[in-house]
């Protein structure tokens, strides 16, 4: 058997679920930050954030996921990822540990999830107790804009 | 779960990055590594060799057609050789052969002109000319591919070549004569052009029959006499011009190395001793290119974003220091505070450029152009210096370049047909550039034939994009407008250089997609006059201020036209609809709205007044209503990320003061978001018309009275201000009273006199009512006894006039009234007096 490689792994929670993003591509996490909503932006997107005189984009990732809305009182927090479209914060319940990885834990998604989840999700990392669900961020970003962009005018 | 390490608000995941990059693996051979090391410096070294061959080539394009006006310029002929002898250094340091053999053929040409055995003529030009472009692309060949390409330039050699032999026979004797040349001669030349400079007083002559006499030799004697009072005459830059002559005739002599190099350590002795002359042309320019420093613009751009950074902590700063009472701290905050707005101003600087930059190839594509199409253009230069940002100069200078091709090949008429029409042959191309108002203007000015405007309108209707009746109507301004509609081409042939229909739009497209405007002027006969007006930078632009539903919104100024505020009784009747479509009476005309909560599906705030920005989108006004209008700001152009690039309402989004973010509105968008602008131009402008044609009898009308009682209307659009003034103020030109107003002279018409026989002028002194009305041939007083009102009338002339200046008589406000003919007294009083404003 050949050396496992592993990676690392920043991890978060949504709405129950556990994610991770390769730890590579993240900028920085942050507390929740004050946003400036977009009239007439995709639904996904929650706003614009200021971080520190770069503009981010804000994606909701429960609404991008398809999940249940984050309950109002709950403030989300910002894992803000490098991307070809330039810094994106995802909106995320809770930040995890940073987690390395290898190989011998991981698996391709089942085809019996369901589509959306399946579209985004590069595989899973079966671990105590629990499943981690490493998520495609350029696949989650590029497909965000998409579908309900049009302005209701 | 506790994130980690979120004190600092943020988990630096960067630390952790490098560590787990696979670097290590490459390099562990020490061959392969030094290699690769020399293989990078060589590319270092042909990538600084393309940049600056780049740049010399495009100077060698302004310097070879310099030359062809003054072929006598021994400076530019001089940077012209050393340039092309640079390329040609270089590139045979750096093994392209090809290069190197095409740049020594144009050398010897150079060099034949440079000693005057050969007259610079179109022909030499031209064929200079395809050398510069033959090793452009070539160079472009190197960067793309790394080689310099399958090119066959042997005819080019051929025709340098040709050229270079053609004029040889004739001067075959003059060389001989310099290849007989004894030694000493060419010593002792080198050595009193030294001296010559030293004894400055001493005529041209004198300096040439002491070189003549240790010469003896009647070709050397005519050379030196000509570089000797070349230096006499010019007084510039004379050390390098001698030595490039005797460098040159060495090369001629075959007198091997030796010689030039006395050349050379002859001609920098007298240099330094001139330096006191004025216009040191050829040091200053090695001044300039020593104190400059190469900058990458990704680099530019990166402290820029880091200064925006530095602006906003800066702030954060500031509003702490207001509240901590710390005078050391708040001293302290007050120096950044000054020093991060200077860095600011600096960082900004450092990305402007001056207009100059594109406009040094337009000699080039004018001359180019002008030969293709057989006509003689001049081009002439203002304000080159005026800088903008560099941005901005990279989205002009497509447009600018079609402008310019444009008014060469449309614009400037054919010598014979010029002179023909009694103007010079040539033809003059003006480019002048200049700040106003926080903007930078461009014209691009030609003498030519000016625009016809018939032609325009029968163009127009025959690609049926306006209809003939429509034609009719419209008005000069409009029907020069026709020019930037998609698909509209004058030109009766269609030429390889214009005429293909994709250009006036996409010219106008391209500048207002940088929030510029352009606007055309022609007169028949007299040329064309094309204004374009740009902000400074793209980076940082003044914008209003306004929020709807508790949001800020940044609107760009350069759309700006008014405010209007309707209060309680108007907000609420004053908005009116057509079919749903809410639209204003301004001044008379029809204002159609757009409310900003409902482009953006916003919740909409009930308040007892309205605030309209009037805005202008594709030349036509439309009036946003929002909440709130808060201040104008220079706001920091952000552009938006791919997922909200689809929105057609933003322009981009901006950092507030407070650190907040607010969306930048794209006027253009917000229109055709609100249906008011877009599709359709012409057909909008048409119904335009239209409107004001059906509810043309709806007028707002200034009501004066004139005399006891006479009472006359005036149609207030053709207002331009009321005024008051002393009647001691009045003055006479040509018999006529006028008052000096605003630095013009504005002839008055009594209209008490006129009317009902009291004259208001004269007499002891009072404060007359003057209604001040600007026509296009100037401004026109009308001085009456008091004004009364201003009403909305549907106007119906009962009555036709019979009195001069007069239309006719109507009834408003249940009162008899006359109209004033306006346009008739202003024209008759204008004539009469002769006053141009």
């Amino acid at each position: 058997m050949s050396v496992a490689t592993t990676a690392q792994y920043c991890t978060f929670t949504l709405d129950g679920l556990f994610f991770g993003v390769d730890v590579l591509k993240v900028q920085e996490v942050i507390r929740y930050q004050e946003m400036t909503r977009i009239p007439g932006a995709p639904p996904v997107v929650s706003g614009l954030i200021n971080l520190r005189g770069q503009l981010v984009t804000a994606v909701d990732l429960r609404h991008r996921l398809e999940l249940q809305p984050r309950p109002k009182d709950q403030l989300p927090m910002n894992v803000v990822v490098r991307t070809e479209e330039g810094a994106t914060s995802l909106l995320v319940d809770e930040i995890g540990d940073v987690i390395e990885l290898d190989d011998a834990t991981h698996e391709r998604p089942p085809e019996t999830i369901d589509a959306v989840t399946r579209e985004v999700v590069r595989g899973v990392h079966k671990l105590d107790g629990r499943l981690l669900l490493v998520l495609d961020i350029e696949k989650l970003i590029a497909s965000s804009g998409t579908g309900a962009a049009k302005m209701d005018a | 779960m506790q994130p980690r390490g979120l004190d600092d608000q943020r988990v630096s995941s960067s630390g952790g990055l490098t560590v787990h990059e696979p670097s290590t693996q490459r390099r562990s051979d020490g061959i392969a590594l030094s290699y690769e090391v020399y293989m990078s410096e060589m590319d270092e070294v042909l990538k600084e060799f393309l940049v600056e061959s780049y740049e010399n080539m495009d100077r060698l394009d302004r310097d070879l057609v310099a030359l062809e006006d003054r072929p006598e310029d021994r400076e530019t002929l001089a940077s012209i050789f050393r340039t092309i002898h640079t390329i040609k250094g270089t590139c045979g340091f750096l093994g392209f052969g090809k290069l190197e053999k095409v740049t020594h053929v144009g050398e010897n040409l150079l060099a034949r002109l440079r000693d005057g055995s050969l007259k610079v003529d179109g022909e030499i030009t031209t064929a200079l000319l395809s050398l510069v472009d033959a090793v452009r692309s070539m160079l472009t060949h190197l960067e793309s591919h790394g080689d310099e390409g399958e090119r066959d330039d042997s005819r080019l050699v051929q025709e340098l070549v040709r050229l270079n032999d053609g004029t040889n026979k004739a001067k075959v004797t003059a060389a001989t004569a310099v290849a007989a040349a004894p030694k000493p001669a060419i010593a002792a030349r080198a050595e009193v052009h030294a001296d010559t400079p030293k004894a400055p007083v001493s005529p041209p002559t004198a300096a040439a029959t002491a070189v003549a006499e240790p010469a003896a030799e009647t070709a050397e004697v005519h050379a030196a006499a000509h570089a000797a009072a070349h230096a006499e005459v010019h007084d510039t830059g004379h050390g390098r011009a001698d030595a490039d002559d005797l460098h040159h005739q060495d090369h001629h002599g075959h007198d091997g190395g030796t010689k030039k190099h006395e050349a050379a350590a002859a001609a920098p002795a007298p240099a330094p001793k001139s330096q006191d002359k004025p216009a040191e042309k050829g040091s200053d320019e090695s001044k300039v290119s020593d104190s400059n420093v190469r900058v990458d613009v990704g680099l530019l751009d990166k402290l820029m974003n880091l200064v925006g950074e530095l602006v906003l902590a800066r702030n954060q700063i500031l509003q702490h220091g207001a509240v901590a009472e710390d005078a050391a701290f708040l001293a302290t905050s007050q120096r950044l505070n000054l020093i991060t707005t200077e860095l600011q101003e600096g960082v900004m600087k450092t990305r402007m450029q001056p207009i100059g930059t594109i406009w040094g190839k337009f000699p080039r594509v004018v001359r180019d152009l002008a030969l293709m199409c057989g006509k003689q253009v001049r081009v002439e230069m203002e304000g080159k210096n005026t800088e903008l940002d560099r941005t901005i100069i990279e989205a002009i200078k497509d447009p600018l370049t079609h402008i310019v091709r444009n008014s060469v090949d449309h614009g400037i008429e054919p010598a014979q047909e010029r002179v023909q029409n009694g103007k010079p042959a040539e033809g003059r191309l003006l480019l002048r550039a200049y700040h106003e108002g926080g903007q930078v203007i461009i014209e691009i000015a030609d003498d030519g034939g000016g625009i016809r405007l018939d032609k325009v309108k029968a163009k127009a209707v025959e690609k049926g994009l306006i209809t003939a009746e429509h034609a009719g109507r419209m008005s000069e301004r409009e029907t020069l407008n026709l020019i930037f509609l998609p698909g509209f081409s004058t030109a009766a042939k269609v030429t390889n250089v214009s005429g293909r229909g994709v250009g006036m739009d996409v010219v106008r497209t391209n500048i207002e997609k940088i929030g510029g405007a352009v606007d055309l002027s022609s007169r028949a006969g007299e040329g064309t006059t094309l204004r374009i007006k740009i902000p400074l930078t793209l980076a940082i632009i003044p914008a209003l201020v306004v929020s709807c539903d508790g949001d800020r919104f940044a609107i760009p100024q350069v759309s700006l036209l008014e405010l209007v505020r309707l209060e309680s009784d108007v907000a609420r009747t004053g908005i009116e609809s057509i079919r749903g479509t809410p639209v204003y009476r301004l001044r008379g005309n029809l204002l159609p709205l757009v409310y900003l909560n409902r482009v953006l599906g916003l919740q909409p705030r009930e308040q007892d007044h309205v605030n309209i920005v009037v805005l202008q989108a594709d030349g036509r006004p439309f009036g946003l209503v929002v909440d709130a209008i808060n201040d104008t700001e220079e706001i920091v152009v952000k552009p938006l990320g791919k997922l909200l690039k689809g929105l057609p309402c933003y322009a981009g989004a901006t950092i507030m003061g407070d650190g907040k973010v607010a969306l930048i509105l794209d006027v253009m968008g917000i229109a055709q978001a609100g249906r008011v602008g877009g599709e359709g131009r012409d057909r909008q402008s048409s119904s335009d018309k239209d409107s004001k044609a059906t509810s043309g009898n709806k007028q707002t009308l200034l009501l004066v009275q004139v005399g006891e009682s006479r009472r006359i209307a005036v149609p207030l659009d053709l207002v331009a201000r009321l005024e008051e003034f002393s009647s001691a103020k009045v003055e006479l030109a040509s018999g006529l009273p006028v008052v000096q107003y605003r630095e013009q002279i504005l002839p008055l018409v009594d209209l008490p006199e006129m009317f009902a026989g009291s004259p208001s002028l004269g007499g002891e002194e009072r404060m007359l009512q003057v209604i001040v009305y600007n026509s296009p041939q100037g401004g026109v007083g009308f001085v009456v006894d008091r004004i009364l009102d201003i009403v909305e009338e549907d106007l119906a002339v009962k009555r036709k006039a019979n009195t001069h200046g007069l239309l006719g008589s109507a009834v408003i406000q249940s009162k008899v009234t006359d109209l004033l003919d306006v346009t008739t007294l202003v024209s008759g009083l204008l004539t009469e007096t002769g006053i141009q404003s």
